[in-house]
């Protein structure tokens, strides 16, 4: 059976990968990606902790499940936000986003 | 499993009641029918009201405990409540515009669902319900705030909202792996005894304080709400700053004094600096806004730092100094918005500060009741403002943080100044073409009479205090 270290590892590597990805990003469907990461780590850190460490309840893997439906929610609500920002603009580059500003 | 205990959630089920008749009112009405929209919409509102506070006194505990009310999260609950009845009177005037009248369903189920992921949120006792609730709050008021869907503004706003919404709730949901990781339960009851401050979970702690200092718009996780506030329709925007705020803020002393109580050392020095950040760094750039709602952003963050000199203490005073503080806040601050509304329907762009000159002339009971909303935000003693500050303050210093409420002080001071800057705008500054006298609709008049009661009686009303007092808990 593989570690669950490595699993954890993973999902790490996922959070940050997600996270470097959302400052770093230029266009908005990339960075609407970039969570979508750190949302997939989440739910492999609490599939293992389950898994491995708890196995006598499910709490982890219904957070898991709940976790992965409002992600779902989350993303419809954001592209639908992004399509009305491109319709306005006619771009989604993040650097055309300058009209409220200090 | 046991469904009877559904019909214990009565305050959720009569909300979930209204969404519907709502929701099934905006499918079938047509014609003069869609004109008493908004006066039933307001009448069902006020009855939930009602039921709220009628069902407050309880003390139910189900779902073997992931669903918690008592007497103070009933009234609460009433509060938010209230405090949407008001905002949605004052909606009157923008909902009737050309643009946004045959949405006006779509406003009300949307807002009504936040406030239902509200009732939820403050009332849970288990990490999965808490989230659920957490995301059905921001969700939607995220398609509220990129409401406008022909105005550039509002869509940049929406965008600016639901990124950083969804990246700091996946950052605290990082942090709430872990202490699962280390507990084992996602109960709050059954995980203190697994909280031992060990590296993991100050981790955890720390990623928890992102995602909620997020929804409070403390300073360091503040970045949208200047940007949010100013795109955003001006009735959403009032809904962020008080009703989504007093909320976020409930929950987190909650969390903190339920199941972070062991580690307190660790979450009193982070609220520390939090609030003195948040306190100093939004006065500070709340000076040179000239755009009102742009301003109002920043004099929310500050506020939002003295709610969290309530909850640094995590004792009973404490408790019952923020839903006290919470409740002031809410009619000082809907005064303001409210007054920005109605200038800005009547000039049809954003209102800055520039606008409001010598506004006495033509406007003067507006004036007056802008001017009174602006001193209770300040914490002039005759208004209620004064003795929200003044209940904070003393749970701070109860607590032994005297250096953080000299601090406070001498910030109260600096926000002073800024407030009385728009105070001199509207008394003193002459100008040639102030707007010119206006009618607000009888709906926001009400509104205004309200919030006006507000600020004047519940300082001097002492019995308020008193009896959030008595029912208030804390660690």
């Amino acid at each position: 059976m593989i570690p669950a270290e490595y699993y954890l590892v993973l999902a790490a590597l996922m959070f940050f990968i997600g996270v470097f990805g959302f400052f770093t990003r230029r266009n908005l469907l990339a960075v609407l990606i970039s969570t979508e990461l750190i949302l997939n780590a989440i739910d492999i850190n609490f599939a293992v902790f389950n898994a491995y460490y708890y196995p006598e309840h499910l709490e982890g893997f219904f957070f898991t499940m709940f976790a992965i439906g409002i992600a779902a929610a989350e993303t419809a609500v954001a592209i639908a936000i992004i399509l009305n920002v491109y319709r306005n603009m006619g771009t989604i580059r993040l650097k055309n986003l300058k009209k409220l500003k200090f | 499993m046991n469904y009877i205990q559904f019909l214990e959630m009565r305050p959720e089920i009569s909300l979930l009641a209204i969404f519907v008749i709502i929701f099934t009112y905006d499918l079938i009405a047509r014609g003069k029918w869609r004109h008493y929209f908004h006066p039933i919409t307001c009448l069902l509102l006020m009855l939930h009201t009602g039921i709220c506070m009628s069902e407050s006194y309880r003390e139910i505990d189900i779902f073997s405990g992931m669903y918690y009310t008592n007497s103070m999260i009933g009234i609460l609950k009433t509060i938010l409540t209230g405090g949407t009845v008001l905002l949605v009177l004052q909606a009157n005037k923008w909902l009737r515009s050309a643009n946004t009248t045959h949405k006006q369903g779509e406003f009300y189920t949307l807002l009504l669902s936040t406030l239902l992921g509200m009732y939820i949120m403050i009332s849970a006792r288990h990490f999965l319900l808490f989230f659920i609730g957490m995301e059905l709050a921001s969700l939607p008021l995220a398609c509220l705030v990129a409401f406008d869907k022909y105005r550039h503004h509002s869509a940049e706003a929406g965008v600016k909202y639901i990124l950083s919404s969804m990246f700091t709730s996946a950052v605290m949901l990082y942090g709430i792996s872990f202490l699962y990781g280390t507990t084992g339960t996602l109960y709050f009851q059954e995980m203190t005894s697994g909280i031992d401050g060990s590296p993991l979970q100050i981790f955890a702690l720390t990623l928890f304080f992102a995602g909620m200092g997020f929804k409070i718009s403390l300073v360091p996780f503040h970045m949208w709400t200047a940007d949010t506030y100013q795109g955003a329709p001006t009735v959403v925007s009032s809904y962020l700053s008080v009703i989504s705020k007093g909320a976020a803020a409930f929950t987190l002393m909650t969390i903190l004094i339920k199941v972070f109580a062991p580690m307190i050392e660790y979450w009193q020095i982070i609220l520390y600096a939090l609030t003195v950040l948040s306190i100093t760094i939004a006065n500070l750039f709340a000076i040179r806004q000239t755009d009102l709602k742009r301003f109002m952003a920043f004099s929310s963050i500050s506020q939002a730092g003295y709610i969290m000199l309530a909850v640094i203490g995590g004792a009973k005073d404490g408790m019952s100094a923020l839903v006290f503080y919470v409740l002031v806040y809410i009619f000082a601050n809907l005064a303001v918005f409210g007054i920005i509304e109605t200038i800005e329907h009547q000039t049809r762009s954003n209102v800055s500060r520039d606008d409001c000159n010598a506004l006495y002339k033509t406007n003067p009971r507006l004036t007056l009741l802008m001017t009174l909303a602006l001193f209770s935000l300040a914490g002039i003693p005759p208004f209620a403002g004064f003795f929200s500050k003044f209940f904070v303050f003393m749970s701070a210093f109860k607590a032994g943080f005297w250096i953080l409420v000299f601090i406070a002080l001498i910030n109260t001071v600096i926000s002073l100044y800024y407030y009385l800057l728009i105070v001199k705008a509207m008394y003193i500054t002459p100008n040639e073409t102030p707007i010119p006298t206006f009618n607000s609709s009888k709906y926001s008049r009400i509104s205004c009479v309200i919030c006006l009661a507000g600020i004047v009686l519940l300082g001097i009303c002492s019995f308020v205090f008193e009896e959030i007092d008595r029912i208030s808990f804390g660690m």
